[in-house]
């Protein structure tokens, strides 16, 4: 049986009182000052967090334990409009770098501000060969569970 | 949403979210998600049947200990997890630049 259940992407939007220059620059060359710290997923808690600015450049941490955790690269690198990312850590929440989701974020002016739209999708690429994610939804209540969800959904939309 | 709203109910917890990603450094038992963490073991345990029935995390028996892990069934977790990160990533965004553009204004001439 090969039923792909698609999640849907994640879609953020938010207007901020600064011109898209500023907001793609704080988002960017800005990203340490701003990132969670309460948020990280490595093997320790996070010191620095770097953004390289430009097309090509890593993305990542630097961990209290001197080491780096990867997070991803940037696949455009469009100022001040456009910013594409990859972000290539699993459902197993491990970096891979064969992996890609995508987070897009795409500046715009609006009024004196800027509306800041973010979506990161290309998340059924996650995990969607993992032998967990398989056996469970073998498993009883992974299709049932993940089916009366879709049912759920399918109704919400009709 | 492709997926429930349990698990997005369950990670609007900021505790619940430090639990999971404890878990995400690998499976542990209760004292050993609790370690680090500002709150009381039971209260962890409470936090970690939320997360169970919402379907983020399993638990299995290991002798005396129970183990708790990510859900194999992960993406539900992650997606539910990225879908609150974001919210909380782009709220400090958002204060960070309007920090910045506040402080260039003050000291343009």
């Amino acid at each position: 049986m090969s039923l792909a259940i698609k999640p849907a992407p994640v879609k953020k939007t938010l207007v901020v009182a600064a011109t898209p220059q500023k907001a793609f620059e704080v988002f960017t060359a800005g990203f340490d000052r701003w990132w969670p710290r309460s948020h990280s997923i490595g093997e320790a808690p996070l010191q620095t967090v770097v953004l390289e600015g430009r097309q090509g450049g890593r993305w990542y941490g630097l961990l209290e334990n001197g080491r780096e955790a990867e997070w991803g690269d940037v696949l455009a690198w469009e100022p001040p409009r456009r910013l594409l990312l990859a972000w290539r850590i699993g459902a197993d929440w491990k970096y891979d770098p064969a992996l890609l989701t995508e987070v897009e974020v795409v500046f715009m002016p609006e009024g004196e501000g800027t509306r800041v739209n973010l979506e990161h999708r290309l998340l059924e690429n996650m995990g969607a060969e993992g032998e967990g994610a398989r056996a469970s939804f073998d498993s009883e209540g992974g299709w049932t569970g993940l089916l009366q969800m879709f049912a759920a959904e399918a109704a919400k939309a009709s | 949403m492709a997926y429930g709203n349990a698990a997005f109910t369950a990670l609007s917890d900021p505790t619940r979210r430090r639990v999971l990603e404890r878990l995400a450094e690998g499976p542990r038992a209760v004292g050993e998600i609790a370690e680090g963490l500002p709150v009381s073991r039971p209260a962890v345990s409470q936090h970690l049947k939320v997360l169970k029935d919402a379907g983020l995390v399993n638990d299995r028996q290991d002798g005396a200990r129970r183990i708790y892990a990510i859900d194999p069934r992960g993406l539900g977790a992650m997606r539910a997890w990225l879908d609150q990160f974001w919210d909380v990533a782009l709220v400090a965004f958002k204060a960070e630049v309007e920090r910045a553009a506040n402080d260039e204004k003050e000291d343009a001439p």
